[in-house]
């Protein structure tokens, strides 16, 4: 297994065609996945990701490795979207005006410093 | 089943020592410990030994062989990994081989070399913990992980920037006086708030430092305690290790460990006790919140009791549970592959009543380690108890 079904999914998060995986007990996941992370099953379908999130908790983080270095001070979140969760940055929103709760959508920027595709949320 | 007595204890001072190689470091603690013990160099069976990022901040993958040289030994070794628990799973993994029977005379510790890194190279050497796809490349850092898992308890449980300060603040009071401790220097509550800000709502004062060190015990069975006369006062009564999801995304709450819980229920069990039998303890504060999730896993105090439990001088040195007497993570520092180990070598003397901190205690006869990995998706706790 290699990182290739994470780019692809990345890649459909900035699209219409977002996606998570859903086992046949209705837990869901991230690629890359043979297994069920919750109850192990195999048969694992893409499933269309719920367009809203919500943020169930963040950070502004003041002290970042190489890869965001030079993006400091910025926010970070875990959302959850339906039967997953996602971790990714939030922009377009500043940390005064972030509270658990709020209503984001999920999708995908440049990461300046790498260039790399980055999950990112923004508010709703 | 064989028992295992805790024979000799060592460590290196934690703190800053960039010009110092690993061998080094766990060298000193190794010898530190068979001094201690007493215990003949061709006695050692084996060495089990935590690391956890040396092959970043080294270039030194397989160190076990590496250091049972440095450690003067002629033996089997093993590295054992699990992040910031690699050293406690290390320790666990020696006695559950003298348990067996494998066994009768094993090192067991580990260390770690960290600042001879810049701070953005350990920030990112220490992201290898967290999940490198779902955690790393979205911006999340280990600071941040224990942010996110503060305000997870903020909002749950309540609680304040100001509960978290007062317990920097006895940590380092603890470490004080610890001859090994990294920050021997008291803080106050309005210097820790006023600290600059890690990743909200951690300011600098709630993280451990960068450290080097290293720990190192010898552990040995009943039987060859009894039959070479060592004294030997304190016995490992229970061991026990817990799983999480990996990241923090996947687990079912943020403001709960429940690795550490079933590594804790697993070593009460083992040792025939219940959290209200524990004396002291020692538990992985790497951030102050930490220290919080830590109590409440040990189910020493209710979830949402913990937070104001150093404030309310519960926990501190005169309190009816003394938590962190080393200094903790937080104030004796935290070389991230000896920690687990340090805290069984802090332990151990705070039951023998050699530790600098042993006066806080009155008839101490049990004690309970935990050791977090990541953001504990792994944990391992001890029970050590003064044999009768």
């Amino acid at each position: 297994m290699t990182d290739q079904s994470y780019d692809e999914w990345v890649a459909a998060l900035g699209t219409d065609d977002a996606f998570y995986l859903e086992c046949p007990e209705g837990h869901g996941s991230l690629p890359p996945r043979r297994t069920c992370p919750h109850c192990g099953a195999t048969e694992l379908s893409e499933t269309p990701l719920p367009e809203a999130g919500t943020v169930e908790t963040y950070t502004e983080v003041h002290v970042a490795g190489p890869d965001f270095a030079g993006q400091t001070p910025y926010l970070t979140a875990i959302a959850s979207f339906g039967a997953v969760r996602l971790t990714g940055v939030l922009r377009d929103a500043s940390e005064g005006d972030v509270e658990t709760g709020l209503s984001v959508s999920a999708g995908t920027a440049e990461n300046p410093d790498t260039g790399d595709a980055v999950v990112v949320f923004r508010p709703r | 089943m064989n028992d295992v007595r805790i024979a000799g204890v060592g460590l290196t001072p934690f703190g800053r020592q960039p010009e110092r190689t690993g061998r080094d470091l766990f060298a000193e603690a190794a010898l530190a410990a068979r001094e201690d013990a007493g215990v003949a160099r061709e006695a050692f069976e084996g060495l089990h030994y935590g690391n956890f990022m040396g092959a970043l901040a080294e270039r030194q993958g397989h160190q076990g062989p590496l250091m049972a040289e440095a450690a003067g030994l002629d033996c089997p070794a093993t590295r054992h990994e699990s992040a910031c628990a690699s050293a406690g799973m290390a320790v666990r993994h020696a006695v559950q081989a003298i348990r067996a029977g494998e066994h009768d005379v094993l090192l067991a510790g580990g260390m770690e070399r960290m600042t001879n890194l810049p701070t953005t190279e350990v920030t990112e050497s220490l992201a290898i913990a967290a999940d490198e796809l779902f955690e790393v490349r979205a911006g999340m850092t280990f600071p941040g992980a224990y942010a996110l898992m503060a305000r997870a308890y903020f909002e749950e449980y309540g609680g304040s920037r100001e509960d978290l300060a007062h317990i920097a603040v006895k940590n380092h009071a603890n470490a004080v006086p610890n001859e090994f401790a990294q920050y021997r220097r008291e803080v106050t509550v309005e210097e820790a708030m006023d600290s600059p800000p890690v990743a909200t709502p951690l300011h600098l004062f709630d993280a451990c430092p960068i450290t080097d060190g290293a720990s190192a015990l010898v552990l040995v069975s009943d039987d060859y305690a009894e039959a070479h006369g060592l004294d030997a006062p304190v016995r490992v009564a229970g061991s026990g290790q817990g799983g999480d999801k990996m990241a923090l995304q996947d687990r079912e709450a943020f403001s709960r460990t429940p690795a550490a819980t079933a590594a804790a229920e697993a070593a009460y069990d083992d040792a025939g006790i219940g959290p209200g039998d524990v004396d002291v303890a020692e538990v992985h504060d790497c951030f102050t919140i930490a220290e919080v999730l830590a109590l409440e896993s040990l189910g020493l105090f209710d979830h949402g009791e913990g937070i104001s439990a150093a404030r309310e001088g519960r926990t501190t040195r005169d309190g009816d549970l003394p938590v962190n007497l080393s200094g903790g993570l937080k104030a004796k520092g935290h070389p991230v592959g000896a920690t687990g180990g340090a805290q069984i070598v802090e332990m151990a003397k705070l039951l023998r009543g050699d530790h600098v901190n042993s006066d806080a205690l009155s008839d101490p006869r049990i004690g309970v380690t935990h050791n977090a990995g990541g953001t504990v998706a792994s944990a391992v706790v001890h029970v050590l108890e003064v044999a009768e």
